[in-house]
């Protein structure tokens, strides 16, 4: 249970200094692992002190007791630790903007040589804030597990070179990663992602970091319609778009216009794009199909080799295809992925709504049971059946009928 | 308290009480009808105090072995797919005896089918072995 001055406590503002004091302690010589650990434990005990006592500088007051971390773990070195503290006691104030030190531990933990998975436990904590126990939480592992992972990460980046500029498509891919990782639960992983990678904008001019954002906040904004009050799926042409975060909506369009200015498009522009021409639409029936077919064009244009190297892409060109040209020039799209996503759920289930659309309910209900069989979460299974077994009324319906 | 499974199964379980077409074969109400009486379940298992963990399995299996020195795991979909035994899914419960696991695995058992009466199920009941000798 959550005591009241807890609650109270703006966990989001306390969190949104973790980079900016690690990236402090990192610049100052600091072992990246050691300040990460310190401030770690400084945050801990912002949560449990602050409270009741809310320092006058939040900033000053996690620098210095991170440092106090560090000297601690310090100890036997006796004489460096009165030099240190004498000199850490006043934080110095900062020489760098916030986005730096945001991109600078990004390049940190979204290192190419780490897994996907370590470095977005590394991301969330070193750069997000969260403690270990959230992450843990928000990927349902146990709270070992995860600190474990997080140490392993740290422990692969010993010895590597810090200091230089990173890859930023790795630090986009993995803020993606955090982005679809999950909406429900007590940690709002895309809330969190989206935070980031707005903080990653303010740190680059590279037009994807933007086309990112937009593309996290132009697909989060349907969210408050994508379960009913049931927690059932509910599918983009059946969502009540009144539920839709006409804000959200709206930052999005910005974002991305500033991003498609630029004039260097990327996928995430492009998928940003496509969002919004969904977003755009009153009706299922006023989506501007023929547009999102063209960037989906573009998008597929982006890989030489698109079938292999991105066939999500080819997919959901599949399904624009088939609303524009019709659901038969959307299952040959389909045909050519048959080696590469036959097996997965998605493909059968976009098959079932290509067929849907043409008209063949006994196809599109045998897709869709396919489709259940193959998938791999709950809802989304939930879902899959229920869409087979409507679709296979639907054809006993039509055939009494006829 | 013991901690039990109460397993679900794709196949492999005693002959059907009840025989009924998959899921997907069923009319659109009864499904509804199915999926909520199982959330229902988990609610209230947790309502009780008696809920630890709820998970679903994807039908696909594959066995796995050492493939010896320098070789890669040998793997296998099984002698008899078709036939053997697979697990759907599961609770974890945690109940005052053995007795409350045999009345909340038949509760689930009950679970509505094609036609809205109960499905019959087979519930498959596993104990939990508890890690250390009770303190006594």
């Amino acid at each position: 249970m959550i005591d009241e001055p807890t609650r109270q406590l703006d966990e989001g503002a306390l969190r949104a200094l973790v980079p900016r004091v690690l990236a402090g302690l990192v610049r100052r010589g600091e072992d990246f692992d050691a300040a990460e650990d310190a401030l770690q434990e400084a945050l801990l005990e912002a949560l449990r002190v602050w409270p009741e006592h809310p320092p006058r500088d939040p900033r000053a007051w996690l620098a210095t007791v991170a440092t106090r971390r560090l000297v601690d773990a310090r100890r036997s070195e006796a004489a460096r630790q009165r030099r240190e503290e004498a000199t850490y006691a006043e934080p110095r104030p900062a020489a760098t903007e916030e986005g730096d030190d945001t991109l600078f531990l990004l390049f940190c933990c979204c290192h190419p040589d780490l897994a996907p998975a370590s470095a977005v436990a590394l991301t969330l904590r070193a750069v997000g804030g969260l403690t270990t126990r959230e992450i843990a939480d928000a990927f349902y592992v146990p709270e070992a597990t995860m600190a474990q992972r997080i140490s392993r990460a740290k422990r692969a980046l010993q010895g590597r070179r810090l200091d230089q500029p990173g890859d930023l498509a790795v630090v986009l891919r993995v803020l993606y990663l955090i982005y679809t990782a999950g909406h429900v639960g007590r940690v709002d992983l895309a809330g969190e992602a989206t935070r980031l990678a707005r903080q990653l904008t303010l740190a680059t001019e590279e037009p994807e970091a933007r086309g990112l954002l937009a593309l996290m906040l132009l697909n989060h904004a349907r969210l408050p319609a994508r379960l009913d009050s049931q927690g059932r799926i509910v599918t983009l042409d059946r969502q009540d778009r009144g539920l839709w975060d006409t804000g959200e909506i709206a930052e999005g369009v910005r974002v991305l216009q500033s991003a498609l200015a630029v004039r260097h498009p990327g996928r995430y522009q492009v998928e940003a794009a496509i969002a919004a021409l969904h977003d755009d639409a009153a009706s299922a029936e006023e989506t501007d199909w023929a547009q999102i077919l063209a960037w989906y064009d573009d998008l597929v244009a982006l890989t030489d080799d698109p079938v292999r190297q991105d066939p999500a892409a080819v997919l959901g060109r599949a399904v624009a295809a088939g609303h524009v040209l019709g659901a038969d020039a959307g299952l040959r799209e389909t045909d050519r992925l048959r080696e590469v996503l036959g097996a997965r759920h998605r493909w059968h289930a976009v098959r079932g709504h290509l067929h849907e659309l043409g008209g063949d309910l006994p196809a599109a209900a045998a897709a869709y049971a396919e489709a259940a069989r193959r998938a791999t979460n709950v809802a989304e299974r939930d879902h899959l059946v229920r869409q087979a077994a409507r679709a296979r009324a639907d054809t006993l319906r039509r055939d009494r009928s006829e | 308290m013991p901690k039990y499974l109460l397993l679900k199964h794709y196949r492999g379980t005693p002959e059907p009480y009840r025989p009924c077409p998959p899921m997907d074969q069923w009319a659109p109400e009864d499904v509804e009808a199915h999926m909520a009486f199982l959330g229902h379940v988990g609610e209230l298992l947790k309502k009780n105090g008696e809920f630890v963990d709820a998970q679903a399995l994807t039908p696909t299996r594959t066995w796995v072995r050492y493939g010896g020195p320098d070789a890669a795991p040998v793997t296998t979909d099984g002698p008899l797919p078709e036939t053997s035994d697979l697990v759907a899914g599961w609770y974890m419960i945690d109940v005052e005896s053995y007795e409350r696991a045999v009345e909340l695995a038949a509760y689930v058992s009950s679970e509505p089918g094609p036609g809205g009466g109960p499905l019959y199920e087979w519930i498959d009941i596993r104990e939990v072995m508890s890690e250390l000798p009770a303190d006594d």
